[in-house]
């Protein structure tokens, strides 16, 4: 799997994203930066990492969902190429229109970093292939806007088709709709969620919960 | 401000060409009326006998540019002049350090290649004053201070103490604080993995808010701020300048007064984004070749960062405040100089590398701007509009910098603490204790508090003795901790100096890792005041004898006086931040509780409950002397204990600190939710003695099979005894058979805070 | 020539924000508080002399990146 990951100035967990990556495939992702206008040849994977992007300023994500690169990034989704957001990457991606609604200032006011646990909604995805429909784990979240919002409709849409990847299971701590952590594009090939599952990839890390996200997407995308 | 006509020089000494005055072929210097300089220089807060000084080095009177950087240089912030004779005796080496105190940060070899640079500074007043914006900047600054030495920031810890938890300004202030801290640590993307907070009414009107940071560089590739190179350019890089800030340090060295908490003017806004972009186009320059040296702006700005450069260089340095990036019009070279405005650094380049530089910085959406060059001169010249607007020799700046030794007198030793009877029992107490604002769970503030990006922290806050976090590509981490118990400094302030040291030693010692060296961050009360400046030189004796006995060297820190409002100081607080290194992470040792062990006692217990927390929480009194501090024994039972994690033999490890035995025992059940059960104390000493007491150099360790232990412990001559068993019961059994659910315990351990912080 | 480029949050849509400073209010005894929205303000330097120009350019910024359409409505403004 060649995956990309994409370093907006202000990104600020690239080095997570690309540990967890190299660990499971055994190859260093390639780091874009922003103002680059294509992926490298042969990406399987886009991947827009957590951070703070532009500082977080104006909207979070709404600047970062303009940059040179996400023309590239769009094309390369359109074409049916798969791409994860997590955090940051998630509000990017509904910034870019990527996935439908907007993530918005956690209810309670405060940034909230803590582990979450999460039910995993959509299986026999690219992204959820070893995870059971229904099954829980743990996840590392830290962000201060995390409160997922859309209008009725496209709740009721995202939930008609499956396209809700993952849930709060144990707390709503920011207010998300519907306690929505993580959505699929209708092609189940864009995922965004808040929690970050490479931050629970290894042992020393307190656990191997986040792991089979990624072993997921080596087994699905290798040799793309 | 300056309306009348004033005198003006020529300086015939100025050979500077490419510096815009000289094209007139003259350069003219503005100085102040006599008069008038000597009420500024009052109003800036130099004492008569400095201003004569100023005089003497000058041999004229000043200009304003020169008096504001003569004011902020020889401020106590930047000048140390209270301190400096003190802290020259603290032990400062060792075959592993890199780097001792005087530079931006301390650094030390930890193997592999690798050094660990780190600090810890107070940002005091400011937060004081608008707590998000002082502690986010102190956050800030002491990062900068680390990354400018070419270490990649890993960790983030902070030692705070606020005013009693029912005062009615506290909750403000831990609010801001927090905020602030995570605002800009989050946003920055540096872990912010542990630290510790006290409440105490002596910190009702002065919150203290030290920010260690700790980062990882090639010990072959740390950056120092001597400039070198006559001709070389001197480059500016990050934010504007504006006029934030302006008299910052002057204002650090200064005491409150309630109406100071007009100040605000003066208080920086921190930008984390743009302290990001700095990072990384810092990391991107400092692997190359372009750099000769580089300083952070922090207190007293382009002031002290260019004095420092060059005077440290040995070289003079002229600059044009013309090309300065400036975010407000009409600043005047004073301002420049004098301003605190965030996110700056300072650099001199190699010849003929500004492109390369520049190009990285532009990418990193920065400003970038060639300033002034080095000359031959040993003076620092300022240029403006056309005008000289500052001319100083550099070495009297430093050597002629005032330094006091101010009368001390010491700090009367406190009567024996008589009996104290029991008032209520053991599991009444230990309900009370573990739920008191000093030992309740800081598990708000973390939740604040982003502590894993990074994707190296392997203990988190909470998890062990210090917190653990992974050096990248290697199999080493290192363990962190801040220690200070400052109601034992100010009962006894030799014995606490030692003690903060002894106990940064054991949270390090107790994951398993060495201990390898420490930051210090001094923070009391105005220096002029004898039993202040006491206070000082007996913590630094007690730190120095600790440091010493553990082989813990002093390698930065940080010095906050005037920390006093209305007359009132703070509690005597010698925060340490400690560094230790463990060769495989994997067995770095945590502190919750197993299933099924054997609980061993590790130290002597004689049930010292002077100025202990049971003392004042349960029995209503802060009196008696604190636990005296065993260096030999400290040094003998964590060594031993070292051996026995990195050995394999230990399932969980706890010092036992505030709160003694019974409270470390409970926190350990509580981290897991586990039980266990405690034998009955040993005869000859009160229960409640031996449960709360709080001598030192003591651990509570998990093992499978205390006999081996015990053993060993034996053999190496280390008070150790069975303390009870963990049994997985959800229960507590305290040692004279009373119950606590585990549960209910931990429910008082986690209401306290978010109590004091609701609504 | 300055246009101001007013942004709030649609009607409707959660305002964290809004909702804590219409509780603390409260709490500071100020009664008859009804509902608080926050937005931003942001003040645009324009080049352009053409007031007409000046404001259809302001909108374009807002729809494109200033304001977020699925649950900011903007208003612009002259000044």
């Amino acid at each position: 799997m060649n995956a990309a990951i994409i370093v907006f100035p202000g990104t600020n967990r690239e080095r997570d994203m690309a540990l967890a990556l190299t660990r499971v495939t055994g190859r260093k992702p390639a780091m874009v930066f922003h103002r680059e206008t294509a992926l490298p040849a042969g990406t399987d994977l886009v991947v827009l990492p957590g951070g703070f992007s532009h500082g977080d300023y104006l909207r979070c994500g709404a600047m970062a969902a303009l940059s040179p690169i996400m023309a590239a990034v769009r094309e390369f989704a359109m074409g049916g190429g798969h791409v994860l957001g997590v955090c940051n990457g998630f509000q990017i991606l509904c910034e870019a229109g990527l996935l439908p609604g907007v993530l918005l200032r956690n209810a309670g006011l405060r940034f909230l970093s803590m582990d979450c646990v999460l039910r995993v909604e959509r299986a026999g995805t690219a992204f959820t292939s070893h995870w059971q429909k229904g099954a829980t784990f743990r996840a590392p979240m830290a962000h201060g806007d995390g409160n997922y919002f859309a209008d009725e409709a496209t709740l009721d849409r995202l939930e008609g088709e499956g396209l809700v990847a993952f849930r709060y299971a144990d707390a709503n701590r920011n207010g998300a709709a519907r306690d929505i952590a993580g959505i699929l594009s209708p092609n189940l090939r864009v995922l965004g969620l808040m929690p970050h599952p490479e931050d629970l990839v290894d042992p020393l890390m307190g656990g191997v919960d986040g792991l089979p996200l990624f072993t997921s997407m080596a087994e699905a995308l290798v040799g793309v | 401000m300056l309306h009348a006509p004033l005198p003006t020089m020529t300086n015939p000494a100025l050979d500077n060409p490419g510096n815009p005055a000289d094209k007139a072929g003259m350069s003219t210097l503005t100085l102040l009326p006599p008069d008038r300089a000597l009420q500024l220089a009052a109003q800036f807060g130099l004492k008569p006998d400095e201003y004569d000084r100023v005089l003497g080095i000058l041999g004229r009177s000043p200009s304003m540019t020169e008096l504001g950087i003569f004011s902020v240089m020889w401020s106590e912030h930047c000048s140390y002049k209270s301190s400096r004779i003190w802290l020259k005796t603290l032990p400062t080496s060792a075959p592993w350090v890199i780097q001792g105190p005087g530079e931006n940060a301390g650094v030390i070899d930890i193997g592999d290649g690798l050094a660990a640079v780190f600090k810890m500074e107070s940002h005091n007043h400011p937060s004081f004053i608008e707590p998000y914006q002082g502690a986010a900047t102190g956050v800030g600054g002491i990062l900068r201070d680390v990354f400018t030495m070419g270490a990649r920031p890993i960790a983030n810890l902070n030692a705070l103490r606020f005013g009693a938890a029912d005062h009615p300004g506290t909750r403000r202030i831990v609010d801001g604080v927090v905020r602030g801290i995570g605002g800009y640590g989050n946003c920055v993307g540096v872990p912010t993995v542990g630290g510790e907070v006290n409440f105490h009414p002596a910190y009702n009107g002065n919150p203290l808010v030290n920010a260690m940071t700790v980062g990882i560089a090639r010990a072959d590739r740390i950056f120092y701020a001597a400039a070198a190179g006559v001709g070389n350019s001197v480059v500016y890089v990050g934010s504007k300048t504006g006029r934030d800030g302006i008299h910052g340090a002057t204002m650090a060295s200064a005491e409150f007064s309630a109406e100071n908490e007009d100040k605000r003017p003066t208080v920086q806004i921190g930008d984390p984004y743009a302290e990001k972009l700095l990072i990384e186009a810092c990391m991107e320059l400092m692997a190359t070749e372009a750099i000769v040296a580089i300083q952070d702006m922090g207190a007293a700005g382009l002031t002290s960062s260019s004095v420092e450069m060059a005077g440290k260089g040995g070289v003079g340095i002229s600059l044009n405040l013309d090309a300065v990036p400036q975010r407000e019009t009409g600043m005047s070279a004073y301002e420049m100089m004098l301003s605190e405005s965030q996110e700056r650094m300072l650099m001199v380049l190699q010849p003929g590398q500004e492109g390369v530089a520049e190009a990285i910085f532009h990418k990193w959406d920065l400003d970038f701007a060639v300033i002034g060059h080095l000359t031959n001169t040993g003076r620092i010249e300022i240029f403006h509009n056309g005008a000289l607007e500052a001319d100083i020799p550099l070495a009297p700046l430093e050597s002629e910098a005032p330094l006091y030794r101010r009368p001390t007198t010491e700090t009367p030793k406190l009567p024996p603490l008589g009996e104290v009877p029991d008032p209520m029992g053991l599991a009444p107490a230990l309900q009370k204790l573990v739920a008191c604002p000093d030992l309740c769970s800081r598990r708000w503030i973390w939740d604040q508090y982003d502590a894993l990006v990074g994707g190296l922290t392997s203990k988190r806050p909470g998890q062990a003795d210090a917190a653990i976090v992974g050096i990248e590509g290697t199999a080493r981490a290192l363990a962190l901790t801040t220690d200070c118990t400052p109601r034992y400094c100010l009962a006894d302030p030799e014995a606490g100096g030692a003690q903060a040291v002894a106990e940064a030693w054991r949270n390090i010692t107790a994951t398993g890792a060495t201990p390898l060296a420490i930051t210090d961050n001094m923070n009391f009360g105005n220096p002029e005041k004898p039993e202040i400046m006491g206070q000082f030189a007996a913590a630094v004796r007690g730190m120095a004898a600790a440091c010493i006995a553990l082989d813990f060297p002093v390698v930065s820190g940080n010095v906050s006086l005037y920390n006093e409002t209305d007359g009132q100081a703070i509690l005597p607080t010698p925060a340490i931040g400690g560094v230790g290194v463990i060769a495989d992470a994997h067995l770095a040792m945590g502190l919750a509780m197993p299933a099924a062990a054997d609980l061993v006692l590790i130290g002597a217990t004689r049930g010292w409950l002077g100025q202990s927390l049971w003392l004042r929480e349960i029995a209503g009194q802060e009196a008696g002397p604190p636990p005296p501090v065993d260096l030999a024994a400290e040094r003998a039972n964590g060594d031993f204990i070292r051996a026995r994690i990195l050995a394999g033999e230990v399932l969980a490890c706890h010092d036992c600190a505030d709160g003694g035995v019974l409270v470390a025992v409970a926190e350990m059940a509580m981290a897991s939710g586990q039980g266990a059960a405690l034998l009955p104390v040993p005869a000859g000493i009160a229960p409640h003695a031996f449960c709360f007491g709080e001598d030192q150099a003591r651990y509570v360790v998990a093992v499978r099979d205390a006999v081996a232990i015990l053993a060993a412990a034996a053999a190496a001559g280390v008070p150790a005894a069975r303390l009870g068993v963990a049994n997985g019961q959800g229960v507590l059994v305290c040692p004279d058979g009373a119950a606590i659910s585990l549960a209910e315990l931990t429910a008082a351990h986690e209401a306290t805070l978010p109590a004091l912080m609701a609504g | 020539m300055k246009v101001r480029v007013t942004v709030m949050p649609k009607t409707g849509v959660l305002d964290p924000q809004g909702k804590a400073i219409s509780h603390a209010l409260g709490e500071l005894g100020f009664s008859g508080v009804g509902e608080v929205l926050t937005g931003k303000v942001i003040e645009l330097d324009l080049a352009e002399t053409d007031p007409e120009a000046a404001r259809s350019a302001a909108e374009a910024m807002a729809r494109r990146l200033l304001a977020n359409t699925v649950i900011e409505a903007f208003r612009v403004e002259l000044v």
